[in-house]
């Protein structure tokens, strides 16, 4: 028998193996936990949806958890379409999927899908053993692992002595009933919340931690997973503790042998690093130490609310008083920036030389972080964070090492290798490459870093004359990865031979393989993830004994890379602009007529009813905002959050009735209709009826995707009558007003940041509420489509009205910079205080913007990934140059866009 | 359904103790031995008599090159072939039904006929290996084989739509499972999921394996064999070997392993990577080498059984035998020099 360890697969294997203490399943792709992620489910964007998957397994989750579980869309046919999806993304499938839905027949579609070994999340006792036998069995028969939630007949498992039982009965079941693999079974004994004043909950984290202990001990190989954030939900609002008792929980949790778990690692708190009064204190709580443990929580928690991660460290200014290697160390640690400078050039003055701080405390520093990283005490967030202030403290140091280099007409010590480093033209993005830099100098490599913006040939000639032993090239924009192709070419053309390192933001393995690596065939192009890889990799290189090896190695990877790329492209490709036109939705208009609006022009809204407003409000997104994911009102009775859902939602209650009552939001808004006609993609604004005095034009894109069958290559002008056909679009800017940053920061200054989040939040709903309303309005009296439209406010969540309102920035049309032909169409700043910054966001943050579209057909949708042909278009439409389109656009380029316009366009 | 637990087929224990012993042979291509016989159309229609046990089939399309016909219009031509491989050294012949399923056999418009393909094509295989056991007293075994058909259930026919699928999993199952009745009820004793190129077919005919399992109250021994198809080492569907052992281990299989594709040579490592990570026997039949460009396979019996004879040298391997191109001198060869090794130890695998 081999060892019996939790073997998954996706187009590659994983095992939980011994040496991984702990799996962290990615949660994005989860629509009851990531808005983003359900908004782009609703669209049918699958393109950007499918990005959202390949950016967490390129940030490194081990198994991607999906989910579908929404009221408003078809949970089984949205997870059969996006494993599908998946399925066809070989950067994507690689790992495990874990099905996740609490309908067995959205569990069962999934499992059809896939071809890997998948988890399934979750099956449970809970509708008896006859119902749980059945699942299991169909799971082996699949092939899945499973995730066994602590549930019964009875309920959930809210004790110690219930999750035992209810934990061992499954394991029984499914061992000798079902002939499951215990190593393919994963129990979720349920976090609860603790410190609720409740006294039954006080013991929760312990009974959680004990129950893992002992299904770790009594029930052998079964693995234990569960969601970390319910624990500490009585702390809403105060981030700080919130952090600190989840990484008190899950350091204890995982000791005691919780081995996976859905967690946002990048807002833990380090262990060791926590105040020791509120590490106690939160162990205290969370292992229920001390009968008035949740008394001193509270107590000590005002201490930290609204003080947000950093804040609260500096609370704390014992750490000042220590030795100065223990504060070098502690800033480190804990990513504090704010003394380092002062603290290195103190260890400096104590030094002999400038590179005895490096080689001393620095590093011994970072050893440390490097320690606490391996023990699962830090996550990768914090050791980025060290890596800065690392790189702070080198550059205080540097010119004292330049001076000491220019004194001994040399550097004095022995480098193991010259590095050059340079951000490529036309890019300013230089923190990953001084993060390399700081990190392979620590190693004692020389380095020759030669900025941002660096010309080719700059680098060449610094090459050269430096006789570098390796060239390290960054970027983070899209056009510098044309840059670094530019420039292999030309290292082959000058006939260099020394590896070429390619790292930042954009780059990727594949990108490098394919473009990269072929035009530089004298030596070879690399690819480094981060700067954790370059010392491995940049000691394999200049090492005698390792690098042939390692690079023939490189060498066979970047041909399958390119082989698997080339094998998923043939599945990516995009229509022509013109095939996609070809392929426009066609409305008959023959017969079409719209009412004419009441007025054309803009009009101000002023007579706003905060009462009447908040009847309008849908609540979903305001739990989601508060991370907790759920449909309104089911959210109330969800059997983990219910409880803090209730209470947020009084809370929210309790401040709508002060904010209606003492008038807090001084909302306003602007609406106005224009005659339109559809010119190709775009439509055609008038001030008259007749059509004859043309106005400004709204620019729209079109879906390029290759489309099944019989449906259309949409662009939002295809809603808009063409010539001949009279036809209107309106537009409309709305917000709750500027109040709500006074009132917020009032409540800061007062210590309540909860309250201060809540009114922020409350004015965001008001802004959306008050949309959905002006559109009712608009539907019923303004423009008057709909005259007898009677949908209760309930009702119109679910958008069953005729006619849309797609807001530029948004998937339909995501070009923000169209905001501005609607802010002057409506002469929006004047007319509400609404201003564009200049990224276009609109402040005050409240406010929401938008097009009418009134024809019935109309639907919202996602343009997704577009050509080069068509943003050359666009930008000629527009009146824009071709890279300011593309730097706009650029999320939705499905091409790296290139000095030469030679590509696409294939007709 | 839990057909893990049922107990085992009758000639079950006595396989797995031969094999305790022995490396076990497996037989060697029907599909490029019944080419030799050169077949016309009514060869393979018996002259439009295509009868099975109770009623005549019909359909409009050609049957030349239906092989799988073979086994009810020239029966006695496929058990002469079965008889001969199995003289050569084979403990194990397969049926000729590798594509004897309603998805595969729509493109003969013999759908009707799948029943009466499996139940017979059983009959015939255990027919010669009866005959073999006879003349030599050893005990043969019939697997029933398992195709891969011609669709795939994850990947899209339609490159400008990936979310696309010619063939779903229930597809696969139903006809899978009708195929798999039919092979148990002619006699089959293993059930042979070969030439996987996609898994998740291959996770389907796992399925519908345990519910016919099911359906008789026993379950036979199963036999998986993947195939690699080119050098990236990786299934048509993408996967490593590890990846798709982890994803049809769950089948508990008397084997897995490799057959087609490349020849032995190139089958090698992927062979190695498999033999080092899964807890149960392992079965190679690779091709006689790569098809030269008239679709011929020019290797010899002796230089196949050679690369063979590497596997068993390294200890990689349980059950040999041959896939394309490979005759009943290849098998005798094989046999010959894969004689003195022992079979591989199922052990502990490589990850702690």
């Amino acid at each position: 028998m081999s060892k019996p360890l939790l073997r998954l697969s996706g187009l590659e294997p994983f095992v939980l193996t011994a040496d991984i203490p702990f799996v962290n399943v990615g949660e994005r792709t989860n629509v009851t936990g990531s808005a983003k992620f359900r908004k782009l489910i609703t669209n049918r964007d699958y393109a950007t949806a499918l990005d959202v998957a390949r950016d967490q397994v390129e940030n490194g989750a081990q198994i991607i958890d999906v989910n579908m579980d929404e009221g408003l869309i078809d949970s089984k046919q949205a997870m059969i379409d996006f494993l599908n999806l998946i399925a066809a993304e070989p950067d994507i499938a690689r790992v495990p999927i874990m099905i996740d839905s609490s309908k067995w027949e959205v569990i069962e579609a999934g499992l059809k899908c896939v071809q890997g070994k998948p988890v399934v999340n979750s099956i449970s006792l809970k509708e008896g053993e006859e119902a749980f036998i059945h699942h299991a069995s169909l799971c082996l028969a699949y092939g899945a692992a499973v995730v066994v939630m602590a549930f019964d007949e009875a309920g959930q498992a809210d004790t110690l002595q219930r999750k035992i039982e209810i934990c061992e009965r499954a394991y029984r079941v499914l061992t000798e009933k079902v002939g499951f693999p215990p190593e393919d079974i994963i129990f979720d004994p349920n976090v609860f919340a603790v410190a609720t004043g409740i006294e039954e909950h006080n013991n929760y984290g312990v009974d959680f931690i004990e129950a893992t202990r002992w299904i770790r001990q009594n029930l052998p190989h079964a693995h234990v997973s569960g969601g970390v954030s319910n624990l500490s939900f009585s702390f809403r609002g105060n981030e700080p503790v919130r952090e600190a008792m989840h990484a008190v929980f899950l350091y204890h949790a995982i000791q005691a042998g919780m081995d996976m778990g859905i967690v946002n690692a990048g807002q833990l708190a380090v262990y060791d690093q926590i105040d020791a009064d509120l590490r106690d204190a939160c162990e205290d709580v969370v292992l229920n130490r001390t009968p008035d443990a949740t008394e001193n929580l509270l107590e000590i928690a005002e201490r930290y609310r609204g003080a947000g991660g950093g804040k609260t460290r500096e609370k704390d200014m014992s750490w000042r008083e220590w030795p100065i290697d223990k504060r070098l160390e502690h800033a480190l640690v804990n990513g504090i920036t704010e003394f380092i400078d002062a603290d290195t050039e103190e260890a400096r003055q104590q030094a002999e030389r400038p590179l005895h701080v490096i080689e001393g405390p620095l590093m011994a520093g970072m050893n440390v972080v490097g320690d606490l990283f391996g023990a699962g005490k830090m996550f990768l967030p914090q050791v980025v964070k060290s890596a800065r202030v690392m790189k702070q403290a080198v550059a205080v140091l540097l010119p004292y090492m330049e001076e000491e280099k220019r004194q001994n007409g040399g550097d004095g010590r022995e480098a193991a290798g010259k590095v050059l480093m340079a951000t490529v033209k036309g890019d300013v993005h230089d923190i990953g490459k001084n993060i390399v830099g700081v990190v392979l100098a620590c190693n004692n490599y020389e380095i020759i870093d030669l900025g941002v913006m660096v010309p080719p040939q700059k680098i060449l000639e610094e090459a050269r004359k430096h006789n570098v032993d390796i060239i390290g090239l960054s970027g983070l924009i899209t056009p510098s990865l044309d840059e670094m192709v530019h420039l292999a070419t030309e290292l082959e053309k000058e006939g260099f031979d020394v590896p070429l390192l390619i790292g930042g933001a954009t780059t990727s393995k594949v990108h490098t393989a394919v473009k990269i690596a072929p035009q530089y065939q004298c030596n070879q192009a690399i690819y480094v993830t981060d700067a954790s890889r370059a010392v491995g990799v940049v000691s394999a290189l200049l090492s005698d004994t390792q690098r042939d090896e390692y690079v023939a190695g490189i060498r066979s990877e970047y041909t399958e890379v390119t082989e698997r790329h080339e094998r998923a492209e043939l599945a990516k490709q995009r229509l022509p602009l013109a095939a996609a036109r070809a392929n426009a939705m066609q409305i008959d208009w023959t017969d079409y007529t719209v009412q004419a609006p009441k007025f054309t022009g803009q009009k101000v809204i002023k007579d706003w009813d905060l009462a009447e407003i908040a009847r309008y409000i849908d609540w979903t997104p305001f739990f989601q905002t508060w991370e907790l994911k759920g449909v309104y009102p089911r959210i109330l009775e969800h059997e983990k959050y219910g409880e803090a859902a209730r209470n947020l939602f009084a809370d929210a209650q309790a401040m709508l009735q002060r904010i209606i009552g003492e008038t807090w939001f001084k909302p306003r808004a602007v609406v106005g209709f224009w005659p339109a006609n559809r010119t190709g993609d775009d439509i055609q604004l008038f001030a008259d009826d007749a059509r004859t005095q043309p106005l400004d034009v709204l620019h729209t894109l079109r879906q390029q995707t290759s489309k099944r069958k019989d449906s259309p290559n949409l662009a939002l002008a295809d809603f808009v009558a063409p010539e001949g056909t009279p036809d209107y679009v309106g537009g409309f800017v709305v917000t709750a007003g500027p109040e709500e940053d006074t009132i917020a920061k009032k409540f800061e200054d007062a210590g309540d940041d909860y309250s201060a989040i809540m009114v922020k939040a409350l004015a965001d709903r008001f802004a959306e509420a008050m949309a959905e309303m002006l559109h009712q309005r608009v539907r019923r009296d303004y423009w008057g489509y709909a005259k007898d439209e009677a949908f209760t406010p309930d009702e119109l969540i679910k958008e069953p009205y005729r006619g849309i309102r797609p807001a530029p920035g948004y998937p339909a049309q995501p070009d923000h910079t169209e905001k501005v032909t609607l802010f002057k169409m409506l002469d929006a700043e004047a007319n509400t205080g609404i201003a564009l910054t200049e990224s276009m966001a609109m402040w005050p943050g409240a406010s929401v913007s938008g097009l009418y579209i009134g024809h019935p057909d109309a639907y919202y949708f996602g343009v997704a990934k577009v050509e080069r042909d068509q943003v050359e278009d666009y930008a000629a439409r527009k009146g824009m140059e071709v890279a300011e389109a593309e730097r706009w656009l650029a999320p939705i380029l499905n091409y790296r866009s290139r000095p030469v316009a030679s590509q696409v366009a294939a007709e | 359904m839990n057909s893990l637990s049922l107990p085992r087929s009758p000639s079950y224990d006595a396989l797995i103790q031969a094999a305790d012993e022995r490396i076990l042979i497996l037989d060697g291509a029907m599909g490029t031995m019944i080419q030799t016989l050169n077949m016309t159309e009514e060869d393979f229609t018996a002259n439009g008599h295509i009868h099975g046990p109770k009623c005549r089939h019909h359909s409009d399309h050609p049957q030349k090159g239906n092989n799988d016909l073979l086994v009810l219009t020239q029966p006695q031509a496929v058990e002469d072939l079965q008889l001969d491989f199995a003289l050569a050294g084979a403990d194990i012949l397969e049926t000729n039904t590798f594509s004897s399923t309603t998805i595969a056999q729509a493109d003969y418009g013999l759908e009707d006929a799948v029943h009466d393909l499996n139940v017979a094509g059983a009959q015939v295989a255990r027919r010669a290996a009866d005959r073999a056991t006879a003349q030599d007293g050893k005990p043969r075994w019939v697997a029933g084989a398992v195709g891969p058909t011609n669709r795939t259930a994850s990947i899209s026919p339609d490159v400008n739509d990936p979310g696309y699928r010619a063939v779903t999993f229930d597809d696969l199952r139903a006809a899978y499972g009708q195929q798999i009745d039919g092979l148990i009820a002619g006699g089959s004793d293993l059930i042979l999921i070969e030439t996987i190129f996609d898994t998740l077919n291959a996770k389907a005919a796992i399925f519908a394996a345990l519910e016919s399992f099911a359906k008789v109250g026993r379950q036979l021994p199963i036999m998986i064999s993947g195939t690699i198809t080119d050098a990236s080492g990786r299934t048509l569907s993408g996967q490593t070997p590890t990846a798709f052992w982890h994803s049809v281990r769950h089948a508990r299989p008397f084997t897995v392993g490799l057959n087609c594709a490349l020849g032995a040579d190139a089958m090698r490592p992927h062979l190695a990577e498999l033999a080092g990570v899964a807890d149960t026997r392992i079965c190679a039949y690779p091709n006689a080498g790569l098809p030269n460009a008239f679709g011929q396979y020019d290797e010899t019996p002796e230089q196949t059984a050679k690369l063979v004879e590497v596997f068993a040298r390294e200890g990689l391997i349980n059950v040999a035998g041959g896939c394309c191109g490979t005759t009943p001198d290849h098998i005798r060869a094989i046999a010959e020099h894969v004689a003195p090794y022992a079979p591989r130890q199922i052990k502990e695998t490589a990850d702690v």
